[in-house]
């Protein structure tokens, strides 16, 4: 989906404003917000790339305008909406009246460390030869599907050249929309940055964007 | 501590003063997010979605044991060990996982070296992908507009903005981490520090420096 998340150059946005001395949370919320989403990935009611899907689907106003825990939020929300984890009713008043759902896992405190310390690795076993070479010059497809993609449209179309092959990965665009994991394999692409992005970048920069087989043709 | 922990202390406390002092700052300004977020933890506890002690777990996780010290470490470790930077080149994922450091968002990790003509800087232009294992939560302003937006187009600016200016005959290298591949710039080992120990060097590699935001911190006092 063409949508605001998609930001790689846009020019409307200011400075960038590090802060000194950041903290790594600015209000005792944001922590909850964090350990609420993590937790609730274990229920296996979705994954990663649907929940970046969900985040990406909200209102552009509001994407642009909160802060990113806020943006983590309600897509949490939405995703427990979609799947009748919740009622609108219950999140406005907190107040339960069902039962919850069953869930794959609820991760207790004392599981957490390891659960957290395994991550969830997207590499599988390929059953196919790459097919495309380290070093052969490839084009990116003008893709623009309404659904998800991690193909950001500053990369859509263009040249570039195989740099390295990441693995055999799951694919995000099927895997969003629950049409399977789909797993290809995983390149990195170096573009020449004039090749993105014209006279307003500088030469002789590049830009290394890791695309997926289906998003490539030879050139 | 958790929130509903802050909360009741604060209310314990009957602390009219504390209220005042921080009037008009965060603390208020933030108020409805803290209720709305207590309401929406306490509700998926009732439905038996979550373990409120896990959360904690979490947050501590993050807070105090996963952070930027890990990145240093790694790459203490490779300014000073030939056959561990060699590892980190071929699986840095495994030789990361060495030190103990694995897991969520940097489960296919890849390093990437700054050379003299040669600089990295990472970004997620789609989301806020970042190496957690090895560099904890990332900061607010790498989720931010003005960096996704525009490190792939603009890098030398935007570095401008964090106050690295760059010469001019180097030539930056933009890593947009679209995928699960997670990259940990390695910066180059500072003039002045042969001898130091892996502790020492740790010490000076700052989060933005393997990030690409940023370059080692070498104080004048400990060049000598």
């Amino acid at each position: 989906m063409n949508g605001l998340h998609d930001m790689g150059g846009m020019q409307c946005h200011g400075s960038v404003e590090p802060e000194s001395n950041e903290p790594i949370f600015h209000a005792a919320w944001e922590e909850r917000a964090l350990a609420m989403t993590v937790a609730m990935g274990f229920a296996g009611k979705w994954n990663i790339d649907i929940s970046r899907f969900a985040r990406e689907s909200l209102p552009p106003d509001f994407y642009l305008s909160k802060s990113y825990y806020q943006i983590w939020l309600a897509g949490l929300q939405s995703l427990m909406l979609e799947r009748g984890m919740v009622s609108e009713k219950e999140l406005e008043t907190g107040k339960c009246e069902a039962p919850g759902l069953d869930v794959k896992r609820v991760v207790s405190a004392g599981e957490m460390p390891a659960a957290l310390a395994a991550g969830a690795p997207v590499e599988r076993e390929a059953i196919v030869e790459p097919g495309f070479a380290i070093g052969e010059d490839v084009r990116t497809l003008n893709i623009n599907p309404k659904g998800h993609t991690r193909l950001p449209r500053y990369a859509r179309g263009k040249s570039g050249r195989i740099a390295a092959i990441q693995g055999y990965h799951v694919f995000p665009d099927s895997n969003a929309h629950g049409e399977g994991e789909n797993p290809q394999w995983l390149y990195c692409v170096c573009f020449e940055a004039q090749e993105l992005f014209g006279q307003a970048a500088e030469q002789g920069n590049k830009i290394m964007v890791d695309c997926w087989g289906a998003y490539l043709e030879h050139a | 501590m958790s929130d509903s922990k802050q909360h009741s202390k604060h209310h314990e406390n009957g602390d009219h003063d504390h209220d005042h002092s921080h009037a008009h700052t965060d603390h208020s300004h933030w108020s409805d997010m803290h209720l709305k977020v207590k309401t929406l933890e306490s509700l998926l506890v009732e439905k038996g979605y979550i373990d409120p002690a896990a959360l904690d777990v979490i947050v501590e996780t993050y807070e105090t044991k996963v952070g930027p010290r890990n990145g240093a470490a790694v790459v203490a470790r490779a300014w000073n060990d030939d056959a561990y930077l060699r590892r980190l080149r071929e699986n840095a994922t495994e030789a990361i996982a060495e030190l103990g450091f694995s897991g969520r968002q940097g489960e296919h990790m890849k390093i990437v070296e700054n050379t003299a003509d040669t600089h990295n800087m990472v970004v997620c232009t789609l989301c806020s992908c970042y190496p957690w294992s090895v560099l904890g939560l990332p900061p607010v302003w790498y989720k931010s507009a003005p960096y996704r937006s525009r490190a792939v187009m603009e890098p030398r600016v935007v570095l401008s903005e964090f106050g690295l200016e760059l010469p001019e005959e180097v030539r930056i290298t933009v890593w947009d981490s679209t995928a699960e591949m997670r990259y940990l710039v390695i910066p180059q080992r500072p003039d002045g520090t042969q001898g130091w120990s892996e502790e020492a060097l740790a010490e000076i590699v700052t989060r933005d420096s393997m990030i690409g935001t940023g370059l080692p911190l070498v104080r004048m006092e400990s060049k000598a």
